[in-house]
C-alpha cells in the first residue's frame, strides 16, 4: 500500500485537491491521507508520497485529477520525471529551497501530520508541552511563557505571559481561555492553515493556558468563512476527548478541561476581542470601551485570556523545549518567529515562518519571487486592511513590531499583500474607508460616520473639485478617527489612507513633492 | 400562517442548545442550516426558549451578515473584494460577473461581495454554492454556475 498525502487545506481544495484525492483513492494499492498544506500555495495541489529511494517524502506540484496517476508514477520512480503530464516533480519536499530557508517552529508539523489523527500528532512531538506543563505549577507555566518573550500574534503584540499573569491573579469563581480564530484580515490565512493542518496544536495550547490560569473551559471562535477549519477542529476535539487529553479528568482526577467550538456569523469586527466576547455570549458583536480589560472582566464578566490561534499554537513548543529556545529566534523585543503570509499579486504566495527581523524585501522578492503578473512591485500592504501601504523603495524595513512602528507602519498579523504598478492607491484608500463603513459595529461615531464621510471626501479629492480643502478635511477626519474610536477598526483605518497619501500622492492628483518622502 | 411543524423543529433545536455557554449563535446557525433562512416566527420561538426578548434575538439576527431573513436564492456566488484579491483583479471580476448576471431573476442567482475567504495567495477567490475556488475568471464562474445548475 502506497501512502499518498493530498492536502485537505482549503486553498489546496480551491485549486482542485479534492478531485485529485478522489482520483487517487480510486486507484488500487493507494491509501490517501489528507494532510494540511506545506504552505507553498502556488504549487497546489501538491501531492506527496513516501519515497522508498529517498527515505523521505517527495512531492509533485500542480496535480490534477487527469495527471494524478502519472504524477504518482513519477514520484515512485516508475516513470521518468519528464513525463508528469503537466505536473512538476519537486524531489524531496523538505529540501525545497522555499521551505528550507524558513524557520518552522509553530508550523513545523504543517502539511506533514495527519490532522485527523491524535496518534500521529503524539508521534510527531505533540502533547509534550501539555505533559510538561502539568508537572509544573500554574504560576511556573505562566513564567515560562513570560520568559519566552511571546507576544500576541493577532496583531497587537501584547506580551502573552503578562496577560496570563493578570488573568491568574484576578480573583474569580471561574475563568476562561478563548482562542480568537476570527481571522478576517485580507491577506491573512495562517490561523486557518494551522487549524486545518495541525488542529491539535491549538487544542494543546488552549489546554496549557487553561492549566496556567485555572480555567476549566476553553472556547474557540472561528469565522464562518472557514468551514474546513471548523470541520478539522470538530474532529480534533472529539479525538482529543476520546484520548482523554481534554474532558472531565484532563488535568488529573476531577480537574477537567472542556473545549467549546463556536462559529462566527460573518462579522469582521468580531476579531476585536471585546466584540468577540460579546458574540460568544450570544449578543451583537459590538465592541466596548476598555478598561476593564478582558483579562480582568471578559467572558460573562470573568477573567479571560483572549489569544490568537498562532499565539496559543506557539505555547506547546515553548513548554516542551523550554522558553530559551523560542526566545533565541527573532530580533530586539520581537522574540520568536512570525508566521508571515505572502498574498495578493505575488508569484510564490503562501505561508512563511521566519524569525522576526527578516526584511520585507527578502519576503516579497526573494521568497515571494516578485509579482505574479511579472510587473514591478509598487506597494505592499502589511498587517491587513488596517495596515499601511509600504512603497517598493521602503521594503528594506526589518519586520519587527518596533521597526515597523518606527517606519509608520504596523506588522499586525503578518499578512503581506503585494500590488504591482497598476494599483491605484487613491482607490485603495477609498476602499479602506468603504470597508470600515461596511464592517463597523456602529457603536462609536468616529468609526461609523467617519468612515462614510471618508469615502465621500476621498471621492471629492479624486474628482479634484477643491482638493486642498478636502485633503485638510481628510487629515482632520483621520485624526478624529484615530483618537476618538473605541477600537482598532476605526482607530487604524486611517493608517492605509494616510500611508497612501504620504507615499503615493500622485494617485490623488497631487505632485510627488506633496508626499512625506 | 404559522407553520406548526417548523415551529416545533425550531423549538427542538433551541432546546437542544439551551444549556450551552452562549447558545444564541449556535441556535441561529442550526435554524438557518435546517431551513436556509430565519423567519420572524423562528425569532419568536428562539426568544421564548432562551428566555430572551424578541428584540435581543432580532438584534443579533440583523447584526451578522450570515443570517438571512428571506429564503436563499437557488444559487449563490460570493466573490472576494479583499485587498489581496483586488491586487489580482477582483474588482474587474466582480463587475464582469455582475454584468453577466444582470437580468436574471433575483431568486435565481445571487451575487454577494465578501471580504476575505482566507485564500489570499490564490486570488481572485470566491465561492459558488458554498464551495471555495481560487484564481477565478468570469468564464470559470459561468462554468461553475452552469455545472451547479444541472438537476
Amino acid at each position: 500500500m502506497t501512502r499518498v498525502y493530498v492536502p485537505g487545506d482549503a486553498a489546496a481544495v480551491s485549486a482542485g485537491a479534492d478531485e485529485v484525492a478522489q482520483a487517487l483513492a480510486a486507484t488500487p494499492g493507494v491509501h490517501v491521507v489528507r494532510t494540511g498544506s506545506r504552505g507553498m500555495l502556488w504549487l497546489e495541489p501538491l501531492v506527496e508520497i513516501e519515497s522508498p529511494h529517498e527515505r523521505a517524502r517527495v512531492g509533485v506540484a500542480g496535480v490534477t485529477a487527469d495527471n494524478a496517476l502519472a504524477a504518482l508514477d513519477v514520484a515512485t520512480g516508475a516513470r521518468p520525471a519528464s513525463q508528469t503530464r503537466g505536473a512538476a516533480y519537486l524531489g524531496v519536499v523538505d529540501e525545497h529551497p522555499w521551505l528550507a530557508r524558513q524557520t518552522r517552529v509553530t508550523t513545523a508539523r504543517l502539511g506533514i501530520v495527519d490532522p485527523a489523527s491524535e496518534d500521529d500528532y503524539a508521534r510527531l512531538g505533540g502533547w509534550r508541552g501539555l505533559a510538561r506543563a502539568l508537572t509544573l505549577s500554574p504560576d511556573q507555566v505562566v513564567e515560562q511563557v513570560v520568559a519566552s518573550g511571546l507576544r500576541g500574534r493577532g496583531g497587537a503584540g501584547f506580551p502573552t505571559g503578562l496577560k496570563w499573569r493578570t488573568v491568574a491573579a484576578t480573583p474569580a469563581d471561574r475563568r476562561f481561555v478563548c482562542a480568537n480564530a476570527d481571522e478576517g484580515d485580507s491577506g491573512t490565512f495562517a490561523d486557518r492553515m494551522l487549524m486545518e493542518g495541525d488542529p491539535f496544536a491549538l487544542l494543546e495550547g488552549l489546554a496549557i493556558a487553561g492549566h496556567a490560569v485555572g480555567a476549566a473551559d476553553g472556547l474557540i471562535y472561528v469565522r464562518s468563512e472557514y468551514p474546513h477549519a471548523v470541520a478539522a477542529l470538530r474532529r480534533a476535539i472529539e479525538a482529543a476527548r476520546a484520548a482523554g487529553r481534554i474532558g472531565p479528568d484532563a488535568f488529573g482526577p476531577g480537574h477537567g478541561f472542556e473545549v467549546h467550538l463556536r462559529v462566527g456569523a460573518g462579522a469582521y469586527i468580531c476579531g476585536e476581542e471585546t466584540s468577540m466576547l460579546a458574540s460568544l455570549e450570544g449578543r451583537r458583536g459590538e465592541v466596548r470601551a476598555k478598561p476593564p480589560i478582558p483579562a480582568v472582566a471578559g467572558l460573562f464578566g470573568r477573567p479571560t485570556i483572549v489569544n490568537n490561534v498562532l499565539t496559543l499554537a506557539a505555547v506547546p513548543t515553548i513548554l516542551a523545549e523550554g522558553p530559551e529556545g523560542y526566545a533565541a529566534h527573532g530580533a530586539g523585543r520581537s522574540r520568536g518567529t512570525q508566521v508571515f503570509q505572502l498574498a495578493g499579486n505575488v508569484a510564490h504566495g503562501g505561508l512563511v515562518e521566519a524569525g522576526f527581523g527578516i526584511t520585507l524585501r527578502e519576503l516579497v522578492e526573494d521568497i515571494g519571487g516578485g509579482t505574479r503578473s511579472g510587473r514591478p512591485v509598487r506597494a505592499v500592504q502589511v498587517g491587513g486592511p488596517l495596515g499601511g501601504y509600504v512603497p517598493a523603495d521602503r521594503m528594506d524595513v526589518p519586520l519587527t513590531y518596533e521597526a515597523m512602528a518606527e517606519a509608520g507602519f504596523m506588522l499586525g498579523h503578518g499578512g503581506v499583500v503585494v500590488f504591482d504598478d497598476t494599483v491605484d492607491l487613491a482607490r485603495m484608500a477609498r476602499f479602506a474607508m468603504e470597508f470600515c463603513a461596511a464592517e463597523s459595529c456602529g457603536k462609536c461615531t468616529p468609526c461609523r460616520i467617519g468612515s462614510q464621510r471618508g469615502v465621500e471626501t476621498i471621492d471629492r479629492i479624486i474628482s479634484g473639485m477643491d482638493r486642498a480643502a478636502d485633503l485638510a478635511l481628510l487629515q482632520d477626519l483621520c485624526t478624529t478617527m484615530e483618537r476618538g474610536s473605541l477600537c482598532a477598526m476605526g482607530g487604524l483605518t486611517p493608517m492605509p489612507v494616510r500611508s497612501a497619501l504620504a507615499h503615493f500622492p500622485e494617485d490623488f492628483g497631487l505632485p510627488r513633492s506633496a508626499g512625506a518622502r | 400562517m404559522v407553520d406548526s411543524s417548523r415551529t416545533d423543529v425550531v423549538r427542538d433545536i433551541a432546546e437542544a442548545y439551551a444549556a450551552q455557554l452562549g447558545p444564541l449563535l449556535p441556535v441561529l446557525h442550526a435554524v438557518q442550516e435546517r431551513f436556509g433562512w430565519i423567519a420572524r416566527t423562528d425569532v419568536e420561538v428562539v426568544a421564548d426558549v432562551l428566555n430572551l426578548s424578541m428584540a435581543d434575538v432580532h438584534g443579533v439576527v440583523s447584526f451578522y451578515h450570515d443570517f438571512r431573513t428571506a429564503p436563499p436564492p437557488a444559487q449563490l456566488v460570493s466573490l472576494c473584494r479583499g485587498e489581496a484579491c483586488q491586487a489580482v483583479g477582483a474588482e474587474g471580476l466582480v463587475a464582469e460577473v455582475r454584468c453577466e448576471l444582470a437580468g436574471r431573476p433575483a431568486n435565481d442567482i445571487e451575487l454577494a461581495e465578501v471580504f476575505c475567504l482566507g485564500n489570499c495567495a490564490l486570488g481572485p477567490s470566491g465561492t459558488v454554492d458554498g464551495r471555495l475556488y481560487g484564481r477565478l475568471t468570469s468564464d470559470r464562474v459561468a462554468d461553475l454556475l452552469r455545472a451547479g445548475d444541472r438537476p
